[in-house]
């Protein structure tokens, strides 16, 4: 007898609920003319985003205003929620390390990991936030040196550095690990365990029962089919004006169109590429690649830079963080608008936007990992990774300004230029150029990287949570991705569908709030049935 | 000839296998060679089965099915991969070869327009292995 119906015996006899479904992977699709798709979640979504995209292409200023307004909305009169949701996931990732629910294997008490922690740590960062590493690893900390958070401008010398470092890494680290943990881990245990399909709605099969493969699932697959797809596309927009930015300044070439359009098309064929190669030819092994070319800049930075500094500062400022957190994660009394609203709020609103993709990617190369291992390695490696490398290039830019008196990355700074800031910075070091092209190489594997997982999944939402597509569909939605960033580019809609992703983070948070209750219903049904025919 | 023949199987679509399945079983009666199912799952819930323990049953029972229809016997073998949307053919070559099998027989399509973009899993396999095949349509 197959464990998982061991379970279900052990569930019936006992009466607990072992939350498996009838509902079989892709029995709402349809096939026809070569696809394999979920009705009505592919239809719908691909008629919104059209709609969508249509109405900010035709009337830029209306949509402008419009969906600026839900913006500014969502981030300054929802900074309580939006830090409440992110503050609650740490916390309960924090109390499944702890309690016995973590000792359950996602697949089961039989199945082992398929990726050694290098390369699942090296595809959870490329795939989720890495991209900003060679963004905002010199800008951010530079920011909060110049604009000291928590109403602090008076603080001098070494402590306005550490709060500097610290409210930098308090956005990069361990709070958005813990969203994309959370729904990573819901959708790997109702998948790998449960049998459900790999799709959103399943996390809540729990609490919503077999009613979720109707309409309430369909909206919310819908919901983060848009999200992603939003969430992508502008971030491809704003990378490609941003890449060419940096191309631009290298070569003294003019920042026009053309060079845009070519960088977006340039990415979008190697994303292809890796489509054609799968996961393990394609995104495993650029992510690898990344990872290499990350660390040799770093290691250049840290040897050339300040290396007592940074190797102590890594240290301080991480202690610094703990000592920061309690202000920093508390909204109450707050007057620091400028980094609560337009950074903090902005940055959770944005994690829990991506946390549909960046959740089902992580579920997706996670199986054969105890609940525990996933969410210490998806907590600590990335976080760690982001408190040196923003050590590295943040200890290092503060000095050349406080120390040496440098003016140009903090003009770029408070320019907000984020484009030019790296390169920039990269001009105080000798081989400048070709630094400076192995971080527009990091920027646009990164992209491809983002695109070819961001492909896999929508593809996979849009066809009911099946593996087996033909790879045409993926294909497709690499190309629509690329021309959906190329219009909105040309036509002036990024900021619109940005605040449009962003939206969308509002009604994902109270998903996610619902998939911790379902979540640990689910995983303590499974405990207990574990528990007479052992966990191995 | 031929010691070992491998037959890949689509558990989606069994129904398109029959014709396969009755010539490996000739041709293997013929050579005295033994059969080998192959059929590629992933760690996800697919369409065929919840996890990869309940494909690998469906499996079984379909080549014991296979066996009693043809009255020789057919071993099946699951492999386990990450993206089969992608890798089903090379997952394939790399399980025939390890297997040592030496001759596919392979089910097919009448090509289509697709086919000119996309190779068949036939086509793949029949252009980058150095197995000898045989595609049944």
């Amino acid at each position: 007898m197959l464990h998982s119906e061991k379970i279900s015996a052990i569930a019936r006899a006992e009466g607990v609920a072992d939350y498996t479904s009838d509902h079989r992977v892709g029995e709402d699709n349809i096939r026809a003319f070569g696809l394999d798709v979920h009705n009505p979640v592919f239809a719908v979504s691909g008629t919104t985003i059209v709609v969508f995209v249509a109405f900010a292409l035709s009337y830029p200023e209306l949509a402008a205003e419009l969906f600026g307004q839900w913006r500014i909305a969502l981030t300054t009169r929802l900074d309580w929620f939006f830090m409440a949701v992110a503050n609650f996931a740490l916390l309960f990732c924090l109390y499944l390390v702890v309690s016995p629910l973590g000792s359950i294997r996602l697949g089961g008490p039989q199945a082992r990991p398929r990726y050694g922690y290098p390369s699942w740590v090296a595809m959870l960062f490329a795939a989720g936030i890495g991209i900003g590493i060679m963004f905002y690893g010199v800008l951010e900390p530079m920011s909060h040196a110049l604009t000291p958070p928590l109403s602090s401008e008076g603080i001098t010398g070494g402590a306005r550095r550490e709060l500097a470092m610290a409210s930098t890494i308090y956005h990069w680290a361990f709070h958005p690990w813990a969203i994309y943990s959370l729904v990573g881990l819901s959708l790997a245990f109702f998948s790998f365990n449960k049998g459900l399909p790999l799709v959103i709605r399943s996390a809540l099969y729990p609490l919503f029962g077999d009613r979720i493969w109707g309409w309430p699932g369909h909206m919310i697959d819908v919901l983060a089919v848009l999200a992603t797809l939003f969430g992508l596309a502008t971030s491809l927009g704003f990378g490609a004006e941003q890449a060419s930015g940096g191309i631009a300044y290298l070569f003294g070439l003019p920042n026009e169109n053309w060079l845009r359009v070519a960088v977006i098309a340039f990415i979008t064929a190697i994303a292809l590429i890796s489509i054609l190669r799968g996961l393990d030819g394609g995104i495993k092994r650029l992510s690898e690649l990344n990872m290499l070319a990350a660390g040799v800049l770093g290691a250049y930075i840290l040897v050339l830079g300040p290396t007592g500094d940074i190797l102590g500062g890594f240290f301080q400022y991480g202690a610094a963080y703990v000592r920061y957190l309690p202000e920093l994660s508390n909204w109450v009394g707050r007057e620091d608008n400028y980094y609560m609203h337009d950074w903090t709020t902005f940055y959770w609103a944005w994690w829990i936007a991506f946390s549909p993709f960046v959740g089902m990617f992580i579920a997706r190369i996670s199986s054969g990992r105890t609940v525990r291992e996933f969410v210490v390695a998806a907590l600590l490696a990335p976080s760690a990774i982001f408190v040196l490398w923003m050590t590295i290039f943040g200890e290092t830019a503060m000095d050349q300004y406080f120390l040496e008196g440098l003016q140009e990355v903090a003009a770029t700074v408070r320019e907000f230029q984020p484009e030019l800031t790296l390169f920039v910075f990269l001009e105080e070091f000798p081989l400048t150029l070709a630094t400076s092209l192995l971080g527009v190489v990091l920027v646009i594997i990164f992209f491809v990287t983002s695109m070819d997982s961001g492909s896999l999944i929508v593809d996979t939402m849009t066809a009911g949570g099946k593996i087996e597509t033909p790879v045409g569909q993926r294909i497709f939605w690499c190309i629509f991705l690329g021309l959906l960033g190329v219009s909105l580019m040309l036509g002036g809609g990024l900021s619109s569908l940005q605040a449009l992703a962003l939206a969308s983070a509002f009604p994902f948070a109270a998903i996610m709030l619902l998939m911790v209750v379902s979540l640990h219903r689910g995983l303590r049904a499974e405990l207990k049935l574990l528990d007479p025919v052992g966990r191995a | 000839m031929y010691q070992r023949i491998g037959v890949p199987v689509d558990l989606e679509h069994p129904e398109t296998l029959a014709k396969a399945m009755a010539t490996a079983s000739t041709l293997a009666s013929a050579f005295g060679a033994s059969l080998h199912l192959v059929a590629v799952t992933s760690p996800s819930p697919g369409a065929v089965a919840r996890n990869p323990q309940a494909f690998a049953e469906r499996l079984t029972a379909y080549a014991d099915e296979c066996s009693a229809r043809h009255g020789v016997i057919f071993t099946p073998h699951v492999r386990v991969c990450d993206d089969p949307a992608v890798e089903l053919d090379r997952t394939l070559s790399a399980a025939f070869h390890q297997l040592e099998v030496d001759l596919l027989v392979v089910a097919s399509h009448v090509p289509g327009l697709r086919d000119y973009v996309f190779a068949s899993n036939a086509g793949w396999l029949a252009s980058h292995t150095d197995l000898s095949v045989f595609v049944v349509r």
